[in-house]
């Protein structure tokens, strides 16, 4: 069984009598491990689409099963234990909290599912480690650039080992190079085994991902797999990722 | 989240944002310390109006009067002997709830107090027995009272209080000293009496300040022709205690044998018929019980001629109680009202908080936060407030009681309680916590996405 799977799922939204129909009957499933992009332009449904995955959002119909729980029903706090242990997410304006130094903030998660203070130091820490931002634990992030605020982002997200990342366009913010260098750290921790799901308008930067999703009009369009293509199997000079060093 | 966190972050929040945390405050400080200081002052009003009542012997003290026979027993007046020394030892014997009795006799007539020409205006001149100390709570404070050898012998020997000190000898404020007449003779009715004791100088908790502020000030000089200037001023807040420093006590028998004698000739018997005689009830909860057993006896002695009667201070006492019930009513409203005005600046305070948050809120829902969480959290942070705000306003209490003493010093002295502290700090807890309900429901309901978009 796949970690996600979603069946027939669609939003709809009713705006002055109007229904907007923002996810259209989406059929999806997101394995373990897998390092996956969502494309498309803006209103194309891709960021209701992760907010659904991402238990933020609850869908006008269909189902959705994460680890085997179905979350299409679940109560706001179900969904609320859910984003807690089991998603992380690192946004575009890395939404980092400005009274919290970074090590508050990494520690937060693990606040709200009721971990003791040592044992989220100490987790905090790694997860710090793994970013490289160990020795800025005490700055503000107001004191940090954009590139150091979104790896801590990333810290925090990671920090209750949750099993799948959501990130919406986690370069958006950033310059180009600092942009590379976080969708490298993306890449390493895909190679560590997490799941991570990347939501982006940029085809550039979706093309890193193994498998992209091009949704349209609230449905998928085209699904590029390189493994189904055989693409991975070709010689890394001749694949279709930008810069990627 | 644990209750700890959620402190730890609403004390944060409000470090943050000092000055706004503080002008928040300001509204909680002002109702709980107006909370407790009013119900200081309403003590120390109380206090006032109990002294007095306390001075005469308290609620506890019964006076028992020789009253006309009723109408339907006229015809057993020659069989009636009126309030006789025998009323005292029936009493004394076959009335548990009674714990004190004191006979009390008057002289016939005009009792004069004089002394080497000096004559005291008004005296009250009372033989009993020394147990009238503890009935009219009267302290010796130099000399001695009158012992049962002094009784038996009916000696001319009297205690004084310093009203009869002052006339006849001279009060501290004129000589300039205190004079002590222990040993002294005086007159009283034309008879020599020794002075053996003197009780302490009785007066208000008013009249002490406002003689220890006239000590302190350049005296004040009477200009015209010499005059007495009444009695008003000294006996303002209390005739209680004007009647106390004016008394003369002298043995029960001293009185019945020198003053009683009625008529002329060797065989006449002095008359037996006590003034009044006193009770003490040994539980004020069973006045009832206690005058219901006390007439049982007395019926008894009196065999049946209902010649007497009861007086108690209930009216006073109760007269108190509603006055203090009244002052306290109004205060409390005035508290109640600021504390409320102190309820809606927090409330405000924390409606303008949670709008600038939104995005905060929507982050922390997005990482895991629950709807009780969030809840909880925007809760405490406007309980806390309340509460720092509730014990600034203890702490100015005190502060606020010493003002009020400073700008009124002949006033009876404010009594902060720890009831009213306890009070005032449960009602700003309170209020913190309704001034929350609003805030912490609408922060707490946010959708995550749209909180997340918010700018």
């Amino acid at each position: 069984m796949a970690l996600v799977e979603l069946r027939n799922v669609s939003k709809v939204y009713h705006l002055g009598g109007e229904e907007i129909r923002a996810l259209d009957d989406v059929s999806l499933d997101i394995e373990g491990g897998e390092f996956i992009s969502i494309i498309g332009p803006s209103g194309s449904g891709k960021s209701t689409l992760m907010h659904i995955l991402g238990c933020l959002d609850s869908p006008t119909g269909g189902t959705i099963q994460l680890d085997g729980t179905a979350i299409h029903d679940a109560s706001s706090r179900e969904l609320a234990a859910i984003r807690n242990r089991k998603i992380g997410f690192v946004f575009q304006f890395f939404n980092l909290l400005p009274k919290l130094n970074v090590l508050q903030n990494v520690e937060l998660p693990m606040v709200y599912s009721g971990l003791l203070a040592g044992e989220r130091r100490q987790r905090a820490m790694r997860a710090l480690q793994l970013v490289e931002m160990e020795n800025r634990a005490k700055h503000r992030p107001m004191q940090l650039s954009g590139g150091q605020q979104q790896r801590a982002a990333i810290a925090r997200a990671l920090v209750n080992d949750p099993k799948i990342i959501f990130a919406d366009e986690p370069t958006g913010n950033l310059d180009s190079h600092t942009g590379e260098v976080i969708l490298e750290l993306f890449r390493k921790l895909s190679q560590e085994g997490r799941t991570i799901a990347l939501v982006t308008h940029d085809p550039e930067i979706a093309a890193v991902t193994p498998r992209r999703i091009e949704i349209r009009d609230g449905k998928i369009s085209k699904t590029v797999d390189s493994k189904l293509a055989g693409l991975d199997r070709m010689p890394t000079a001749t694949r279709a990722t930008p810069n990627a060093n | 989240m644990n209750l700890l966190n959620a402190i730890t972050i609403g004390l944060k929040e409000i470090w943050a944002h000092k000055f706004r945390s503080l002008l928040t405050m300001l509204g909680i400080i002002l109702g709980v310390s107006s909370l407790v200081a009013m119900s200081a002052l309403v003590q120390g009003m109380e206090n006032g109006m109990k002294e007095a009542l306390i001075a005469v012997g308290g609620v506890e003290k019964i006076r028992i009067d020789p009253e006309d026979i009723p109408a339907e027993q006229r015809h057993l007046e020659d069989q009636a002997v009126g309030c006789t020394i025998h009323d005292v030892y029936a009493l004394q014997r076959s009335a548990p709830l009674i714990k004190l009795v004191t006979p009390e006799m008057r002289g016939m007539g005009y009792m004069p107090v004089t002394r080497a020409g000096k004559q005291v205006e008004w005296a009250s001149v009372i033989g009993t027995w020394s147990s009238a100390l503890e009935m009219n709570e009267h302290i010796v404070e130099h000399g001695r009272m009158f012992n049962a050898l002094d009784d038996e012998n009916a000696w001319n020997v009297c205690v004084i209080g310093t009203g009869i000190r002052d006339q006849l000898f001279g009060s501290p404020e004129e000589v300039g000293r205190e004079i002590v007449p222990i040993g002294e003779s005086i007159s009283i009715k034309g008879q020599p009496f020794r002075v053996i004791g003197m009780f302490q100088h009785y007066e208000s908790e008013q009249e002490r300040k406002e003689r220890e502020l006239a000590k302190s000030q350049p005296k004040h000089e009477q200009t015209g022709p010499a005059r007495r200037r009444g009695w008003g001023g000294r006996t303002r807040g209390g005739f209680v205690f004007g009647w106390k420093n004016n008394t003369v006590y002298m043995p029960l028998n001293t009185m019945w044998v020198k003053f009683r004698q009625g008529g002329s000739g060797t065989n006449t018997v002095a008359d037996p018929r006590l003034s009044a005689l006193y009770v003490k009830v040994a539980d004020v909860e069973l006045m009832e019980p206690a005058l219901q057993q006390a007439r049982n006896v007395l019926m008894h002695t009196h065999k049946g001629i209902e010649d007497f009667e009861f007086e108690t201070q209930e009216s006073w006492a109760e007269q108190i109680t509603t006055s203090i019930r009244d002052a306290r009513m109004s205060g409390g409203m005035i508290a109640a009202i600021s504390l409320l005005v102190g309820g809606i600046g927090i409330m405000n305070i924390m409606l303008a908080s949670i709008t600038e948050r939104i995005r905060e809120i929507g982050i922390r829902k997005a990482i895991g936060a629950t709807y009780g969480d969030v809840f909880i959290q925007i809760l405490v942070e406007s309980v806390v407030i309340a509460l720092l705000g509730g014990l600034a306003g203890l702490l100015a209490s005190f502060g606020l009681v010493q003002l009020l003493g400073a700008l009124s010093p002949t006033e009876n002295t404010p009594v902060i309680t720890v009831a009213a502290m306890a009070v005032a700090f449960t009602f700003s807890a309170a209020v913190g916590v309704l001034a929350g309900l609003v805030p912490a429901f609408k922060a707490a309901r946010l959708h995550p996405i749209q909180a997340l978009r918010y700018e």
